[in-house]
């Protein structure tokens, strides 16, 4: 099953797999969301939206549907 | 004179880059824009020792060097033109220490310019705190360039950032990514074609969307060296160039960088815990609000009473003092209540910038557009657009530039569509006279109901902003894409010293900035009020005391007011006003809050002086101007002008009518239309219209 940024659950984490570039902001690129790092969920508002992370060192809030495009790997 | 330095002091937003500029510079700064835009220019100078100068000049923050505003090509246009008046001899980089590996991103693409690029890592002294060390001298090394450590806080560090800045000729400019491997064939193209340029600066000029005064992009594109790249290989390649220098951010930082993360559990994420939740979140949120409008109302009134009271005093000294006419009229009835009209406005906005200040220097904002972002995109707007919302309670003007940071273009039209609704200062004068007047002053449940009616009348005003924005939503047909993306800083006390320069800086300049029109438009006015037409402005004396001649019971006062007030409806403003009576007359009004409101088109602060001027041609008494509205009588139904009825009508006309030219010129400039503002006038001021003609109709 194909896991994103938005399955994350409160505290896990994950490492960033590739992801199609098009969607993707560049500006959250550069803030650090990059394929191989690492990426906490630190905490959601309401319906999930939008998510509060630490992508590798960056606390940002993305919303969810960008979140929805990022392929993760979860570490458990 | 020796030559100053230029220095460009640059970094990502929130790496307490305005509190190094602070430092640096003191209160030696001055608060501009660039030419043709909106974008605040700050600049000041900086004494260095051994009598050298620096000008400093503080860009706006920017993630990097790919521009995706106004504010953020102000940096790159000025770092690729070598010909303007403030290209740096020297560029200082900002960063956080807790965040640098994400401030380096921003580092080596300046470097990469060939400018000479001072390091500066800030709040330096959290390092301990954090865990952090750091291999200076390696990074140094690393970089090819000087590194300083700075605590903008403690004041730690910034000598030496000065000692750097007057050494600057020994720091190198050699590039440290070279960016031309993700593409070697098309940058050896790029490279034939244009032999003499550097190449990233080419790169850079291809992939911006910026016009460059001194280069052509055209020019570049069209050569028949190489094939143009589309758009979306050109952002594949903006991917590549971000990894890229990544990996060699990572190796540089590997070697010099080490985090003890088991002293690093902090403040940070226990804060976030309750003012992120979902419940206690939301609850501290309107909790701050409520306490910040309470605080404003009951704090300011005490200055507030004290300026009024002084100008009524200033007013009346100047007219026993000075020899009489017409000179000293224009002087006590024109000028210093006008002037009046402007300072009392000083404590309220001084008080809303200090809350706003103080939000926005501890990250607390951030948090706000996060809880917020889900529920304004309901209504067409961004968790962004809270900040424009937020700031908009001071002035609507910087409230429309806010909107920049907004991604999606429909969610910024709206945002800036909607913004002037929020009640921006230039309405408080007006709430807060006419709460006066016709809300008892009382309290109930611990709360004063005068408080609660101007906070009523805040949260009337961001309803009705979004409600429009809602209905907005619907209407717009835009194709959207959002790409909300938002940095959380990490929470600061905040400096008392960038507070009150914040402070200062914008109350001044919204006192000059208003206090032009203002004091011109009384000035006008006085005029207008103070001379007239025809037999009946010039013979006023005559005319009224034979229409009391056979009345023996009038007293010499009395007659003397009747004259005053005869000679006011003649003036030219009488006439005028008289004009447009029939279309005030249903809100509850009389001609002189219909002149009130026609001058407050220009700006709404005006009401004030203008009622204030109306009111003090022709009276001798030295009176407040509360006591003069308090003393109006209603020219058609009797009995006090300032009723509840009416009172409300006029509140509720100020809360919705679009009464600022500024605000209107702001929105053609940020919207390139005039479009958009001529929708806000008519629609604004016919709602408000229609709104204050119910009330009154109503209530009365």
């Amino acid at each position: 099953m194909k896991r994103t940024l938005a399955d994350l659950k409160r505290g896990e984490r994950g490492i960033i797999k590739e992801f199609s570039e098009e969607n993707i902001p560049l500006k959250l690129l550069e803030m650090g969301c990059l394929p191989g790092n690492e990426v906490e969920m630190l905490q959601m508002a309401p319906f999930r939206d939008p998510m509060y992370l630490n992508i590798n060192g960056s606390h940002l809030a993305i919303r969810r549907e960008i979140a929805l495009l990022i392929e993760i790997d979860l570490i458990s | 004179m020796a030559k100053q330095i230029n220095v460009a002091l640059i970094g990502n937003p929130n790496t307490g880059k305005t509190s190094v500029f602070n430092q640096l510079t003191g209160l030696n700064q001055k608060v501009g824009n660039y030419p043709g835009i909106t974008v605040e220019k700050k600049e000041g100078i900086c004494k260095l020792p051994r009598g050298l100068k620096a000008h400093i000049l503080d860009l706006p923050g920017t993630y990097s060097l790919n521009a995706s505003s106004l504010d953020e090509n102000v940096v790159i246009e000025l770092l690729l033109n070598k010909s303007d008046k403030d290209y740096p001899d020297v560029a200082v980089v900002v960063s956080d220490v807790e965040n640098l590996k994400r401030n380096l991103l921003l580092f080596t693409q300046i470097k990469d310019l060939g400018i000479p690029t001072i390091l500066v890592i800030n709040m330096a002294d959290r390092m301990e705190r954090k865990g952090i060390s750091l291999d200076v001298d390696l990074l140094e090394e690393r970089l090819n360039t000087k590194v300083v450590l700075v605590s903008a806080r403690k004041n730690t560090g910034i000598d030496e950032l000065k000692e750097a800045i007057i050494n600057y000729r020994h720091i190198s400019d050699e590039p440290c990514v070279n960016a031309s491997v993700i593409a070697p064939e098309y940058f050896d193209r790029l490279r034939k074609a244009f032999p003499k340029q550097s190449l990233y600066k080419l790169w850079l000029v291809i992939t911006q969307d910026v016009n460059f005064g001194n280069i052509n992009r055209k020019e570049i594109t069209n050569s028949d060296y190489f094939d143009t790249k589309s758009h979306t290989e050109l952002k594949k390649l903006q991917h590549k160039e971000t990894i890229l220098r990544y990996q060699f951010i990572n190796g540089v930082l590997k070697e010099t960088m080490k985090v003890d993360a088991s002293s690093a559990k902090d403040l940070r994420s226990r804060l976030d815990r309750v003012l992120t939740h979902k419940v206690w979140g939301y609850t501290i949120f309107f909790g701050i609000l409520l306490l910040i409008f309470q605080a404003i109302y009951s704090w300011s009134s005490y200055p507030m009473d004290l300026i009024d009271e002084t100008f009524a005093f200033l007013s009346e000294w100047t007219k026993t003092t000075l020899p009489a006419g017409a000179f000293t009229n224009l002087i006590a009835e024109g000028i210093i209540p006008g002037l009046g009209g402007i300072v009392i406005f000083i404590p309220q906005i001084a008080f809303l910038f200090f809350f706003i200040s103080i939000l926005e220097e501890t990250g607390y904002m951030s948090r706000v557009v996060f809880l917020m972002d889900r529920i304004m995109r309901k209504f067409g707007l961004s968790g962004k657009s809270v900040v424009p919302l937020v700031s908009g309670t001071a002035c609507a003007i910087p409230a429309v530039m806010a909107t920049r940071n907004i991604e999606s273009w429909k969610e910024r039209l709206i945002t800036i569509l909607v913004v002037p609704f929020t009640t921006c200062s230039a309405r408080l004068p007006v709430y807060l006279i006419i709460i006066a007047l016709v809300i008892p002053d009382r309290a109930v449940w611990g709360f004063n109901l005068q408080g609660l009616t101007l906070m009523l009348l805040y949260l009337l005003g961001f309803g009705v902003a979004i409600g429009s924005a809602w209905i907005l939503n619907l209407i717009l047909n835009i194709k959207n894409r959002s790409h909300f993306v938002i940095e959380m800083p990490n929470y600061k006390m905040p400096m008392g010293k960038n507070i009150a320069i914040n402070v200062v800086e914008k109350t001044k300049s919204f006192v000059f900035g208003a206090g032009k029109i203002i004091l011109a438009i009384s000035i006008i006015l006085w005029v207008l009020a103070s001379y007239g037409p025809g037999d009946n402005f010039s013979n006023a004396n005559q005319i009224v005391s034979e229409q009391y001649n056979d009345q023996n019971n009038i007293s010499e006062a009395e007659l003397d007011e009747e004259i005053a007030s005869f000679k006011l409806k003649n003036s030219y403003i009488g006439i005028m006003g008289r004009g447009i009576e029939p279309v005030v007359a249903p809100l509850g009004y009389d001609w002189k809050i219909g002149i009130a409101i026609i001058s407050s088109f220009a700006a709404r602060e005006v009401f004030v002086g203008t009622l204030a001027t109306i009111y003090s041609v022709g009276s001798d008494e030295e009176e407040t101007i509360k006591n003069r509205m308090a003393a109006e009588i209603n020219p058609i139904l009797g009995g006090p002008l300032f009723t509840f009825a009416s009172g409300i009508s006029l509140l509720l006309f100020y809360a919705f009518a679009m009464q600022c030219m500024s605000t209107l010129a702001i929105v053609k400039k940020e919207t390139n239309t005039w479009k958009w503002p001529v929708l806000q006038l008519v629609v604004m001021t016919l709602f408000a219209y229609f709104v204050a003609l119910a009330a009154f109709q109503l209530l009365k």
